[in-house]
């Protein structure tokens, strides 16, 4: 019989060895994986984990990749250091996404950067109602916001499938389900970097995304409000002797990840769509969930996991138009990673005990 | 170091050292980084021997007994079983080779029944076929009769260690090892528990009795083998040491009786609790009816009664966790003229409340925290520990130490996690971190349970100089001897309900040993009756 036994002290190299570890692991059975399929194992994870970052350009379109990422799991990270499972992220990105282009879409007109804040302080809002819903409905009648934050999710789906269909439609684009374009004053600029210039698609939002990072774990850290999260995520009956309010946690974190997920939403439409459409994000707000847990719900982590998850989707289109591996290979890769890393995290906190079942049996009667 | 050890009475203790022993330790040795737990060890128990282990906070017996259990590796040393050198690797085969642990803390399931408690935790080989007729003979042979039906919800904690015993019991266990467990217990209920051990004893299997209270120590165990930080100090034959002798050695220092408190003189009322009732919350809560308490500035009030009667709910009531939701529930609880009853937590310490729960893990204190970080969890309202929303790391640090100075709280590092801490010095922590602030009233509920006696002793005399100084204090608290030692008046709780409340030097120990354990024996009797129609 195989066991888990908790270990008593974690040596310190295990903490580090075993991400490494992790990730050699996840590249081997990568490379097993494209052998099996009869691709050159080595000219494939050089195409998935190389070639998207040999171009400075590249390095760009990374960072522009981990944006909405990284914003998302900062805000689920606060989520799932309450004890709050808020799996509604895609959801409430593409409320946000709504909102920005309701108010974008109402002042076609507007030359004023001040356009643009209204478009993120109306996502922000239309993501942490979003976000509000589950978190409402588990504070007054407890019920499982997993199951509501996924459902509401595919409300939101067909919801912005219907406003670009109906009653949003740009008339003039030829009966496609498209709104007319934002004005240029609702667009993110890309950003120019003193002494390289342009950097690929490298946009303002990503600097936000840095910031909202930065600020998380800040807050998170060394806030009184961060350590309530952590205070009722923790021990809910502590928080709750020192005086603090489980509801309020729980809508505070349900609320601010909606609006982060919002906020990333507005900037991914205002950055590379530049208009509403019925698919908006391309699963960020799941693949986020992944993020979170890879940085360990640490938000300054999610900054480097957002990048290597960026990097695994990059990749799995590199890899796509040069050797035609499936796409789908992209979602086994994070799929592999994230198993490794648990698993590794697992095995740093327990060893595995061989129990032979004679050793029981031989004596158990003396 | 053993200047004072009397080993050579240990060598007359009884007739069974004739024989080989049963278990033998030697040399055994475990560090955590530099804190050495146990050094150097020599430990021997024979078959049919009632041994205790003896020791303060700190000083090493959980390490030790989790070496025998093989939940820890020795650093150094070996073990011989029945003359055979041994590796004990983890618990599974120590109870394989015969040894049964009954924890401080159970370890059951309060949604499934008795035998679905004890079949979980046999090994796979067990048979089950007829388990609850197994366990509703094996515990009516050692008369602590269990209903194998019954939910372990229902039952008191007395009624849950019982299902611990005879789950060790039905392994045909040849050591058996008991932490603390007399802690929860009524008077009665102890000396039943002694009943079983004697007759364990009696059929050849050595019991090792972990517990603090030397009376009992005394009264059981025939030989003892005492520990003072990690080290051996001595082994003794019982019979022939006095309690004090017994807590010299344990302490290495002369103890100091506490007088028993004398009623202050006539004083200002504090707190005023009137016709609090509490309907009960879900089938694992008791209902509390028409609670009226009232204490006075520099008095200590216990609340007597066996857990499970409604102390965990009067004391959420009382910290203000859980506040009257109906109307005109005004003037509930108040503190000097004004109404505290709707205030939370937070407000009631603002107030110039002060609350220690029964519970150190999770609900005092959290583990997975630092002490710094505890040190907010009740002090985030003080000056300086908040600003603009920002935690000052710096005070809350320096006011963890402040506390870990004063109350003598010996932790491994600097600003340690709160699970690093043995419970002892846990809970040292969390009542010092309450009483450092001179709270008007303070709140507290089991203060020493599972701390042995120099931190108990500690606790005591530091609540005793706070009620001194014009606080009140009001005690719940299972431990009768604690309670008669430092408080004015006393009340029980018994089923949700208070009784009268006496003075401490106008009543006796056994009559309020009976007002606690009342409710319970109609209990065992239905138990009884019960477990003999199904054998």
């Amino acid at each position: 019989m195989i066991m888990l036994q908790k270990r008593k002290d974690v040596p310190t190299y295990l903490t580090i060895a075993v991400p490494l570890l992790s990730i050699l692991v996840t590249l081997l059975m990568g490379a097993l994986i494209f052998a099996m399929l009869g691709y050159p194992p080595l000219q494939a994870l050089y195409e998935f984990f190389i070639a998207p970052l040999s171009r400075p350009d590249q390095i760009g379109n990374l960072f522009v990749k981990a944006c909405p990422l990284i914003i998302i799991s900062t805000g689920l990270i606060f989520c799932f250091r309450a004890n709050v499972w808020n799996i509604g992220a895609e959801g409430q990105l593409i409320l946000g996404a709504m909102g920005a282009g309701w108010v974008a879409l109402s002042f076609p007109e507007a030359e004023s950067r001040m356009l643009i804040i209204g478009m993120a302080v109306m996502a922000m809002l239309a993501g942490a109602l979003w976000g509000a819903i589950p978190g409402l409905l588990k504070v007054k009648f407890k019920t499982n916001e997993i199951l509501v934050s996924l459902m509401l999710t595919y409300i939101a789906i067909f919801l912005v499938d219907w406003t670009v269909r109906s009653p949003w439609r740009d008339p003039m684009a030829f009966g496609f389900p498209l709104t007319k374009a934002y004005p240029d004053a609702g667009l993110i600029p890309l950003m120019s970097l003193p002494g390289i210039g342009r950097l690929g698609q490298l946009h303002w939002g990503v600097p936000v995304a840095l910031l909202v990072a930065i600020g998380g774990w800040f807050y998170l850290s060394r806030s009184l409000g961060g350590y309530q999260i952590k205070l009722m995520g923790d021990a809910p009956r502590a928080g709750r002797f020192a005086g603090f309010s489980q509801s309020w946690v729980t809508m505070f974190v349900m609320m601010l990840s909606g609006a982060l997920a919002g906020l990333a939403g507005m900037i991914e439409v205002s950055a590379n769509i530049g208009m509403l459409q019925p698919q908006i994000s391309f699963g960020y707000g799941f693949t986020a969930i992944i993020v979170a847990f890879l940085a360990r719900l640490n938000p300054l982590a999610a900054i480097a996991a957002g990048l290597v998850v960026a990097l695994a989707e990059l990749g799995g289109d590199a890899a796509q138009i040069s050797m035609r591996i499936p796409k789908v290979v992209t979602g086994i890769f994070n799929g592999i990673l994230l198993f490794m890393l648990l698993a590794g995290e697992t095995l740093t906190h327990y060893r595995i005990v061989w129990i032979r079942s004679a050793e029981k049996g031989g004596k158990s009667h003396g | 170091m053993t200047q004072t050890a009397p080993k050579t009475t240990a060598r007359s203790a009884t007739a069974k050292l004739e024989q080989a022993p049963l278990l033998v330790g030697f040399g055994m040795t475990k560090s955590f980084g530099d804190l050495v737990a146990n050094k150097d060890i020599d430990f021997t128990i024979y078959a049919g021997e009632l041994h205790a282990l003896l020791g303060e906070n700190g000083a090493g017996k959980s390490t030790f007994i989790k070496m025998i259990y093989g939940l820890l590796e020795p650093d150094q040393g070996h073990l011989e079983w029945q003359g055979e050198s041994v590796t004990i690797s983890n618990p599974q085969q120590a109870r394989a080779m015969g040894i049964g642990m009954v924890f401080q803390h159970f370890s059951l399931f309060d949604a499934l029944t008795v035998a679905e408690n004890i079949a979980l935790a046999l090994p796979p080989d067990f048979p089950r076929q007829n388990l609850s007729q197994l366990i509703a003979t094996k515990s009516a042979e050692y008369g602590i009769p269990l209903n194998p039906d019954n939910l372990v919800a229902d039952l008191s904690v007395g009624q849950q260690q019982r299902v611990e015993i005879v789950r060790c019991l039905l392994q045909n266990p040849a050591l058996l090892i008991m932490d603390e467990p007399t802690s929860v217990l009524t008077p009665q209920e102890t000396d039943q528990l002694f009943k079983v051990l004697r007759r364990l004893a009696e059929q050849g299997c050595a019991v090792l009795f972990i517990s603090h209270k030397l009376d009992e120590i005394k009264q059981l165990t025939s030989r003892a083998t005492i520990l003072r930080a990690g080290v051996k100090v001595a082994e003794v034959n019982t019979k022939d040491q006095s309690k004090r002798q017994l807590a010299e050695l344990m302490i290495g220092a002369k103890v100091k009786d506490m007088q028993t408190q004398s009623t202050p003189e006539k004083s200002k009322t504090l707190l005023t609790v009137t016709g609090l009732s509490r309907p009960a919350d879900g089938p694992f809560n008791v209902a509390l009816r028409d609670i009226n308490l009232s204490v006075r500035a520099g008095e200590i009030l216990g609340i007597a009664g066996i857990a499970g009667n409604g102390q965990s709910e009067l004391m959420d009531a009382l910290t203000g966790e859980w506040r009257p939701s109906y109307p005109n529930a005004g003037n509930m609880i108040q503190l000097g003229a004004d109404d505290i009853t709707k205030l939370s937590p937070a407000g009631r310490r603002r107030a110039g409340l002060a609350f220690v729960p029964e519970e150190r893990n999770g609900h005092a204190a959290v583990p997975s925290m630092t002490l710094s970080e505890n040190t907010l969890l009740t002090g985030y309202d003080q000056d300086n520990v908040v600003r603009g929303g920002m935690i000052n790391h710096d005070q809350t640090l320096a006011m963890a130490r402040q506390i870990s100075k004063t109350y003598d709280v010996r932790q491994p590092s600097d600003d340690p996690l709160a699970s690093s801490l043995s419970g002892g010095n846990l809970q040292k922590f969390v009542v010092g971190r309450e009483i450092i602030k001179s709270p008007d009233v303070l709140i507290v509920s089991q203060p020493t349970w599972g701390v042995d006696i120099g931190a108990a002793q500690f606790i005591r005399t530091a609540m005793a100089e706070l009620a001194k100084q014009g606080s009140a204090v009001i005690m719940i608290s299972q431990d009768l001897e604690e309670i008669f030692q430092i408080a004015h008046q006393i009340t029980v709780l018994n089923a949700g309900q208070l009784s009268a409340t006496f003075k401490t030097r106008d009543i006796t120990a056994e009559r309020i040993g009976l007002l606690m354990g009342e409710s319970l024996q109609a209990d065992d009797n239905i138990s009884q009756n019960k477990a003999g129609v199904s054998s």
